[in-house]
């Protein structure tokens, strides 16, 4: 049996023109929801196949490709997709931020700003942003028509009330150029402020459950929140126990069974480069 | 034709005949071997041996060669052959702290001490057909000293894991969160007799350990999807693979008239403690909570599978609103057993012919009376229409 061949980026060209369908619609509808016809992928659904589609539907052999996974080009599932399109796609890849072309990520924005004429590529989970106020589809794409999210606000109200705080630390609900409202996939809600006025287009990849949604570049997204409970990010009340950055995502790691932790970034790049060069990175 | 009832005898065992040479499918090829089944389709011998909850990887390897490769055919079998087994009693709790490990890892931490050993999985492989890896051409792997596929964050400092005493290295995740009372103790170890759903009927409400047995032999399929539905927002747990780690324990038995315990031998286990979050009630203050997975051989997907269900199952018990299937114990316990599900579903196939009669009789008693019925109410509204006009 001869071994069968792919086309460059995995998936035959009408497939990547029906996803570059979608992505064209969603850009155009910001923060809506496109469903499209999502492909099986040689990985397994819920690590990472909306990604990958959008990814191999945009990229062209000149592109240079970062892949992160909670912020880190390290982690199991980081290195297999880039491997994945380093072999596929036979593309450059780096772990620099500031020299991918595109950034297809699961869990985190990284901590060096984009920029114009990147893109990053989410891997999304769960799209729909009231999936857990009302299992079905067929409401939710309702609510969404009818710009009923009013239950959103009660879910915040609510915890409000009970907590005294919103009890939603990732995943938190953001509305897109004032219209739609959407899931920011479950990035700590630390990344939410990134997403506002990105000079990146951002889009979002759900394969599982077929839909493709976007963020052009430079439009207003909004954390939801009350007047007198403003939108907050979590804070670390210490910097990172490798490179000393403060004011970035960390990581806890246990260090012993006693009860030992340390600190450290989560966006590995990043404290790569301050270790590289301490000063050069003061300020960023 | 299949009415010939005489003629039954002879036609089952022609078709037995026929079973059996579709079993051994053409002769031009070499037949299995059992321990071909158990050495390259372990994972298939793993869930054949947990869902008939019988260790013996042998027997279960039988078992797949005599269903063609039908699983739940195969758990049936071994199941039958289970059920004839004299009961000696119980073993004591395995020591799952205490594994040799081959796989470890946690989605809620980075790294912690033990580290993250990959092990054996598909996990991270591209699902592209034809590749195997080189390791299968290379003569004795086994014997080449054992590079951990564990992965190590550079910078910290790292408890040597798969050392000479890896267990003492590996303790549990959740008992590290446990150290802040962020999780939920586990229940403290009862010294009361475990139930037994082999010996017992099953009753509702169920106690834990009679439910998780119930979910470590459930079809693994059902499992999976009823797991799959609390993440889609159907009784969702909000859940994290607080550990997942795979490799062998010890099984020991303590015979009453020796006064201590002796091993029996080893197995393979894969266990997954599942941490969920919880907002916390008005009897219990906010921390997760745990849902748990044990089963036999590796496999990962049904131990995490049922972590999930576990835990959606505790909604009665942590006072949680009761709304998805998942959450419904008798709804969960009794269908997820899949060879009594494939045996009431398969037996449609067997004769009906008396109910089947007596059903055609009152069908045509009632298509009679309703014909009756029709035709006395259109023949009363004939006329006064006619009437009308």
């Amino acid at each position: 049996m001869s071994a069968p061949s792919y086309n460059f980026a995995y998936l035959d060209e009408q497939t990547k023109r029906m996803i570059r369908r979608a992505i064209l619609k969603a850009i155009a509808v910001p923060g809506y929801q496109v469903p499209f016809a999502s492909r099986e992928m040689p990985m397994p659904y819920g690590w990472g196949t909306g990604g990958v589609q959008i990814t191999a539907s945009i990229i062209g052999p000149k592109d240079v490709l970062k892949v992160i996974d909670q912020g880190s080009d390290d982690t199991t599932n980081a290195v297999s997709i880039r491997a994945f399109f380093a072999k596929v796609a036979s593309v450059a890849v780096t772990t620099r931020t500031r020299e991918a072309d595109i950034i297809q990520t699961r869990h985190r924005i990284p901590e060096t700003p984009l920029a114009e004429g990147q893109i990053i590529v989410f891997q999304v989970p769960i799209p729909e942003p009231l999936r857990f106020l009302e299992p079905r589809e067929t409401e939710t794409r309702l609510m969404h028509a009818l710009e009923d999210y009013g239950p959103m606000h009660i879910k915040l109200y609510e915890d409000i009330a009970r907590h005294g705080h919103i009890a939603t630390t990732y995943a938190y609900p953001v509305r897109v150029a004032g219209r739609y409202l959407m899931d920011p996939s479950p990035t700590p809600k630390f990344d939410n402020p990134k997403m506002h006025i990105s000079p990146a287009l951002q889009l979002f990849g759900a394969g599982r459950e077929k839909r493709i949604y976007a963020i052009p570049p430079n439009t207003e997204v909004v954390s939801l929140d009350f007047e007198d409970h403003p939108f907050e990010v979590q804070r670390f009340d210490r910097t990172c126990a490798l490179c000393g950055a403060a004011g970035v995502y960390l990581d806890e790691v246990l260090t012993d069974d006693k009860g030992a932790r340390m600190f450290v970034c989560s966006d590995t790049d990043h404290c790569e480069c301050r270790q590289a060069a301490p000063r050069l990175a003061e300020g960023a | 034709m299949y009415v010939a009832v005489k003629g039954g005898e002879k036609a089952i065992a022609a078709a037995h005949e026929q079973l059996s040479r579709a079993r051994r499918g053409d002769r031009a090829f070499a037949e299995l071997e059992l321990a071909q089944i158990r050495e390259q389709l372990a994972l298939a011998v793993a869930r054949v041996m947990s869902e008939a909850s019988l260790y013996d990887a042998e027997l279960a390897a039988l078992a797949i060669k005599q269903s063609r490769g039908d699983l739940i055919e195969a758990i049936f079998l071994a199941r039958a052959y289970r059920t004839t087994l004299p009961r000696f009693g119980e073993s004591l709790p395995i020591a799952t702290e205490r594994m040799t490990i081959k796989r470890r890892i946690s989605a809620c931490f980075k790294d912690m001490p033990g580290g993250q050993v990959l092990g054996p999985t598909f996990d991270y492989t591209h699902r592209l057909l034809g590749e195997m890896g080189k390791a299968a051409d290379e003569e004795n792997v086994a014997s080449k000293p054992g590079v951990p596929a564990s992965c190590k964050m550079p910078g910290v400092a790292h408890l040597e894991s798969l050392a000479s005493d890896a267990t003492a290295s590996c303790p549990r995740v959740a008992k590290l969160l446990g150290n802040e009372a962020l999780i939920e103790e586990p229940p403290s170890p009862s010294h009361a007799r475990p139930g037994d759903i082999t010996r017992e009927p099953l009753g509702f409400p169920a106690e834990r350990d009679v439910r998780l047995q119930s979910l470590a032999r459930g079809d693994e399929g059902f499992l999976l999807g009823l797991a799959y539905s609390t993440q889609r927002g159907f009784g969702r747990t909000h859940p994290f693979a607080g550990e997942i780690r795979f490799g062998n324990v010890e099984v020991e038995f303590e015979a009453p008239e020796l006064g201590f315990s002796v091993p029996l031998g080893e197995i393979e286990v894969t266990e997954c403690d599942m941490v969920n979050q919880f907002r916390g009630s008005a009897n219990a203050p906010p921390q997760f909570t745990r849902g748990y997975g044990l089963v036999f051989g590796q496999s990962e997907r049904k131990a995490m599978s049922m972590a999930l269900v576990d835990r959606a199952l505790r909604a009665r018990e942590l006072g949680e609103e009761i709304t998805a299937p998942a959450q419904d114990e008798e709804f969960v316990l009794s269908h997820s057993d899949n060879v009594q599900a494939t045996g009431f579903v398969e037996h449609l196939k067997l004769p009906h012919y008396v109910d089947f009669q007596a059903e055609l009789f009152l069908l045509r008693q009632l298509r009679r009376e309703w014909e009756e019925r029709h035709a006395a109410v259109t023949a009363t509204q004939q006329p006064s229409r006619e009437a009308a006009e």
